[in-house]
């Protein structure tokens, strides 16, 4: 112990502020969470006569079971599992092609560049900033045209297309730190374009590959906009039945029931960033300092 | 037969000519170092020679084929890169075979080759590592294994000593002339370190601004520099560049030298190097000296025909162990000379120094071409 030194009482007030303003800040952003958690928990009852703040007097899991199963999506009262599983349909393909996608782009665009590709690179960019409603009427026409529209594949064209021009954007970044010596040597070793791909690049990709998925996951499973447009009866994503859920207006307004379908909804984006959180962080400064 | 042939190779980057205008031929087993500072297109060549890079016009052939116009890998060349480029995800086993397994050698012949490699470099404990485990002179030896897995007809060298640490850089630069002296492979090699050129080169080609200056042995490039730049250029401490009038002597040319002291001796040139001197007269030409042709007084050698001893003012002394650098100066110009530790004078004081004036060369002071 030979660092220690005494610690002022003036230090002491200093680092107690910092944390009351963290701790204030944490309880504000936990605020809305909890309130969900506590009124799904809770019986219409306990709804009407408590505040939204207040502990259930009993907890019961009817709301999240009638939310899965039987709550009402408009004229069907089936819950919302139908369409959670919607949704990772749609999800699934789209992120793991566009991810795939942008990863041959990224390496393309760093590795084997030609007359222009900075030029491209730079178009393609401008995917990153088109608002969704520019795309709507285009895209509505072209599904129409190739016989995709309100099929499960024709929204993950969509989300396919719209999230190429991110996923190419991440891996670019990515490939352009590391070094083209690797891949010049691997030409001389005798290895073609999809080769080098496959076996030089993809294993040191890892950490970019779990951004782009945490980032498509999340954009794709919360997108609401191409998922109303674009899908049909039986393909609504979980953000569009749980819209329709919550804005059915015949009856009672079942609070503890929206609360438990929208814990539902968001409940996937939020396993992800649990599980691959560190290396969200730890991907999108990779490169920034070489290991 | 030749291993290697750059004909009249030229290189355009835009509007930027990088090589002009490349003559090399060199011989099977030879080993040939291309030296030059930054910029001087070594680099460039090496990749034209690799397929790297296209070349805007001119002919390349290895091993008697025309190579000019054919991909990297069917020119059955191998390469050693300045950040050893180590595949990250492979072990050591996998990166060295990782060209026989792209030229489709079979399995058992691919470990047995691997295994001679690992041998001769002496990393047969380091097969199952990644290269992020490997020590910085570990890596180097695991990118020359990759190259020499392939027996290929050239092997092509790009700075690779330059990322070690300067202990580690003598002894791989050690490693690597034993290397080709066993192998008797052809092996072309870029650096910007003068030392390696001198010690590891059969031929030393000097660059500048995409053109070869010389192409020599490393001897004769030292020796007989064709120009300046050249003559600057290798050796270290560098070359001295000194103004001096030429003068009439007895017995020819040679050159006027004033030292600190206010007096003027004039140095005869060897008669052999007196060929093209009939225009320069008593007009300033530069005398080349090297550091080491100015020593302290060897009694033996003073009887040379061209040794000549006059005395210098030490006006400062850098010690080296194995002998000092001493400053003087002649006709006002700073001068280096090598000389015995022990025989030093204290700084500020003057010591007599022998002039070895048979290896002087002479420069036209416009052109920096060589006159003598």
């Amino acid at each position: 112990m030979t660092n220690t030194r005494p610690v002022s009482t003036g230090e002491r007030l200093a680092r107690g502020g910092i944390y009351a303003i963290l701790i204030a800040a944490a309880l504000v952003y936990l605020l809305p969470l909890a309130v969900m958690l506590l009124t799904s928990v809770k019986t219409l009852d306990d709804i009407r006569t408590g505040n939204i703040l207040s502990l259930p007097v009993e907890i019961v899991f009817d709301a999240w079971h009638k939310a899965w199963s039987n709550a009402c999506t408009g004229v069907s009262c089936n819950g919302v599992s139908g369409f959670f599983w919607n949704s990772f349909q749609i999800v699934i393909p789209a992120v793991l092609i566009s991810t795939f996608v942008g990863a041959l782009n990224g390496y393309a665009l760093t590795k084997w560049r030609f007359k222009g590709s900075e030029l491209f690179f730079a178009l393609m960019l401008f995917g990153c900033f088109i608002p969704f409603q520019v795309v709507l009427l285009p895209m509505a026409q072209t599904l129409g045209y190739v016989g995709l529209a309100n099929t499960t594949t024709g929204l993950v064209f969509v989300h396919v297309v719209y999230g190429i021009a991110f996923t190419t954007l991440f891996f670019r970044n990515f490939y352009v730190g590391i070094p083209n010596e690797l891949v010049l040597a691997a030409k001389l070793d005798g290895a073609g374009f999809f080769t080098i791909f496959w076996r030089i690049l993809l294993p040191v990709s890892a950490p970019i590959i779990v951004v782009c998925i945490i980032w498509q996951f999340t954009q794709i499973w919360n997108d609401f906009l191409f998922g109303v447009v674009f899908s049909g009866q039986d393909t609504k994503p979980i953000t569009v039945a749980l819209n329709n859920l919550v804005n059915t207006t015949t009856g009672v307004k079942e609070y503890n029931v929206d609360m438990a379908a929208a814990i539902i909804a968001a409940l996937p984006t939020l396993v992800v960033y649990v599980a691959a959180g560190k290396y969200f962080v730890r991907g999108l400064t990779a490169g920034a300092v070489k290991g | 037969m030749s291993a290697l042939e750059i004909n009249k190779v030229f290189k355009d980057y835009g509007k930027v000519r990088v090589l002009k205008d490349i003559n090399i031929s060199i011989d099977s087993g030879e080993f040939l170092i291309l030296v030059g500072p930054s910029g001087c297109g070594k680099s460039t060549l090496m990749n034209a020679i690799a397929g790297l890079d296209d070349i805007t016009a001119g002919e390349i052939r290895i091993g008697g084929d025309d190579v000019t116009h054919r991909s990297p890998k069917d020119r059955d060349i191998a390469m050693v890169f300045q950040s050893y480029a180590l595949y990250p995800s492979m072990s050591v086993r996998e990166n060295i075979a990782f060209g026989l397994e792209m030229r489709k050698v079979a399995k058992t012949e691919r470990d047995q080759e691997v295994e001679r490699v690992a041998k001769m470099l002496q990393i047969e404990h380091l097969l199952d590592r990644k290269p992020a485990q490997l020590s910085g002179g570990q890596r180097q030896r695991v990118a020359m294994g990759r190259a020499l897995a392939r027996k290929p007809k050239i092997y092509l060298f790009d700075e690779p000593l330059s990322n070690l640490d300067a202990k580690l850089r003598v002894e791989m630069r050690t490693e690597i002339k034993k290397l080709h002296q066993r192998l008797g492979t052809t092996i072309v090699y870029v650096t910007h370190d003068q030392i390696e050129a001198m010690t590891l080169a059969d031929r030393i080609a000097v660059m500048k601004d995409g053109v070869v200056l010389q192409l020599d042995s490393p001897q004769n490039i030292y020796d007989n520099p064709v120009n300046m730049f050249v003559a600057g250029f290798m050796g270290s401490p560098a070359m001295n560049f000194i103004k001096a009038p030429l003068v009439k002597l007895d017995q020819g040319y040679g050159v006027s030298l004033t030292n600190q002291a206010g007096d003027t001796y004039a140095l005869p040139v060897p008669q052999a190097k007196q060929g093209s001197l009939d225009g320069w007269l008593n007009k300033e030409v530069i005398l080349g000296l090297r550091p080491e042709q100015i020593t302290h007084v060897m009694p033996h050698r003073q009887s040379e025909p061209f040794c000549h001893t006059l005395p210098c003012r030490v006006e400062v002394a850098e010690p080296t162990g194995a002998d000092t650098l001493i400053e003087i100066f002649f006709n006002g110009q700073e001068v280096d000379a090598r000389i015995e530790p022990r025989s030093q004078a204290p700084v500020g004081q003057v010591m007599e120094l022998m002039l070895d004036m048979s290896k002087a060369v002479l420069f036209n002071p416009e052109t920096q071409d060589r006159l003598a």
